[in-house]
């Protein structure tokens, strides 16, 4: 699996599928068994703590929930990193801060505490902490899950946005079909553990796989049983009935 | 019957397997906050805010506690020196029972489930909404960050909470045995003044408070560290903390206590 520089890539597939897992190995939070994982040229899988941290540094992420840091207000969460790593006076600190929040749109509320923010709040509020330091890389993980349909929207159109404007490379690991062919350039899609099928959101949505079809089309009959395996319930019952008497 | 005996040793083997395996761990733990704490040595302002919380907010209940405890020893002191006509000594008797025994114990017993379940509960809770994970994945390691500030903190706070729980119980024992009582002022402040020793129960006090606090705080951010990321497994580790904390405090006490007094 190749991601081209200044794309925005989305990882696809049912629950278990491997999309957390390739995630969090192109953060070096796991590290692979076996392959190679390669950031910008570095490869990721004999990297100390301290080569990690440094390849992070030119990295974003964007956490399910957000993530936030629940003792800062939403000024000091994205100031967070800027204090962390850089050794800027307070004042520029101040404007960058007020820059990324002014991007998400909540500049307003900068003097909040993350417990007042509702979860599309919450998630810009995450997104403006992890391009605090201008990221080469973002990493999305369910960005759009249990958001209203305007902060869906509004968080879509954000990802490809800072995607643009500052030349970043976007991987989104998403459910949301819909809202993410719309944005993306580019679709994988998993299924236990393994690539099943990869191109442009044109090709996923005319895509011949049945798999895939019954993921981008929300099909209840396909491959993928929405019932989790069990035996056969009328077996169940009369095994039941037998115990009874 | 054999099989269901060798079951139950093979239960009882991975206990203790578990048991050593998690120890090492801790072990680990504590090693790695101590290396890591360079970053909050050279920025005292995180260890100042812990400070606050484990410290400032536990002295409410260490105050009141200190002069409830010191009131009920001079009033069960009073008791039996009154039978000796030794009643002068109410004031040795609360102060020593305190510096060397009941502040350092009792403080740490509060601490441990005021300020050590706190400590637990937020850093498992952190760990649970991914706050502990955002931070590796923004390059800042959550032992430095979370962790060493915590622990500094703790290690600072317990002492000074013992002294004052110590110094809050004499004033408990002055107010029973003096004022309500009627016991001698003079001698209760001038007994007090030439049996108590700084060295000998004054510092061991104070090294016995520094012991409590390190073995509280290293067993409530392990605890914390550790807990499973679910509302299950954060109130599970809680609840350890102050279980598994109680019973070091209690046990250490004994071992100090044996090395400290022993040819008083």
């Amino acid at each position: 699996m190749t991601i081209a520089q200044g794309q925005v890539v989305a990882l696809m597939g049912i629950s278990g599928s491997g999309k957390t897992t390739l995630l969090r190995l192109i953060g070096g939070v796991m590290r692979p068994t076996s392959g190679e994982v390669w950031v910008n040229g570095v490869c990721t899988n004999d990297l100390d703590q301290a080569g990690l941290y440094q390849l992070r540094r030119q990295m974003g992420m964007l956490f399910q929930f957000g993530a936030l840091f629940t003792d800062l207000s939403v000024f000091d969460n994205v100031a967070f990193q800027l204090r962390e790593h850089t050794q800027l006076p307070e004042a520029m600190i101040r404007d960058l801060v007020m820059m990324k929040l002014h991007a998400v749109g909540l500049r307003g509320a900068h003097q909040l505490m993350p417990a007042a923010l509702s979860g599309g709040m919450a998630r810009r509020v995450a997104l403006a902490r992890a391009i605090a330091l201008d990221p080469m890389l973002m990493l999305y993980d369910e960005p759009f899950t249990g958001l209203d349909p305007i902060s869906l929207g509004a968080i879509a159109q954000l990802v490809r946005q800072f995607n643009d404007t500052l030349g970043t490379t976007s991987l989104l690991v998403t459910h949301d079909v819909a809202e993410a062919l719309d944005v993306v350039d580019d679709v994988y899609y998993l299924a236990d553990g393994k690539m099943l099928a990869h191109g442009s959101p044109q090709t996923m949505r005319a895509h011949t796989n049945p798999m895939v079809r019954q993921f981008v089309y929300g099909e209840i009959d396909g491959p993928v049983a929405a019932q989790y395996p069990v035996g056969d319930f009328a077996t169940a019952l009369k095994l039941r009935k037998q115990c009874a008497a | 019957m054999l099989h269901r005996l060798s079951s139950s040793v093979s239960a009882l083997g991975a206990q203790v397997i578990d048991m050593v395996l998690r120890l090492g761990y801790a072990t680990r733990f504590m090693l790695l906050t101590l290396r890591q704490s360079t970053t909050c040595l050279m920025r005292p302002s995180l260890i100042v805010r812990e400070l606050y919380y484990t410290g400032t907010l536990s002295m409410v209940i260490i105050l009141v506690s200190g002069l409830f405890v010191g009131m009920v020893l001079a009033l069960q002191g009073y008791q039996t020196l009154v039978t000796y006509g030794s009643e002068s000594v109410l004031g040795v008797l609360v102060a020593l029972s305190l510096v060397r025994e009941l502040g350092p114990v009792i403080a740490a017993l509060l601490f441990a489930s005021r300020a050590g379940s706190a400590m637990t509960a937020e850093i498992g809770l952190m760990k649970a909404t991914e706050q502990l994970a955002a931070m590796e994945m923004m390059a800042v390691d959550p032992i430095a960050r979370v962790v060493a500030p915590r622990f500094w903190a703790g290690l600072l706070s317990m002492p000074l909470l013992a002294a004052l729980f110590s110094a809050m119980g004499i004033f408990g024992g002055y107010i029973v045995g003096v004022v309500l009582i009627g016991v001698d002022e003079g001698s209760f402040w001038s007994q007090m003044q030439s049996a108590v020793d700084v060295r000998e129960d004054i510092l061991n006090g104070v090294i016995k408070s520094v012991v409590f606090g390190i073995a509280i705080t290293w067993i409530a951010l392990f605890e914390g560290y550790d807990a499973p990321p679910t509302a299950e497994g954060v109130s599970g580790a809680t609840t350890r903390t102050v279980v598994t904390s109680s019973l070091a405090v209690l046990g250490l006490d004994f071992i100090l206590t044996s090395f400290m007094f022993r040819g008083v």
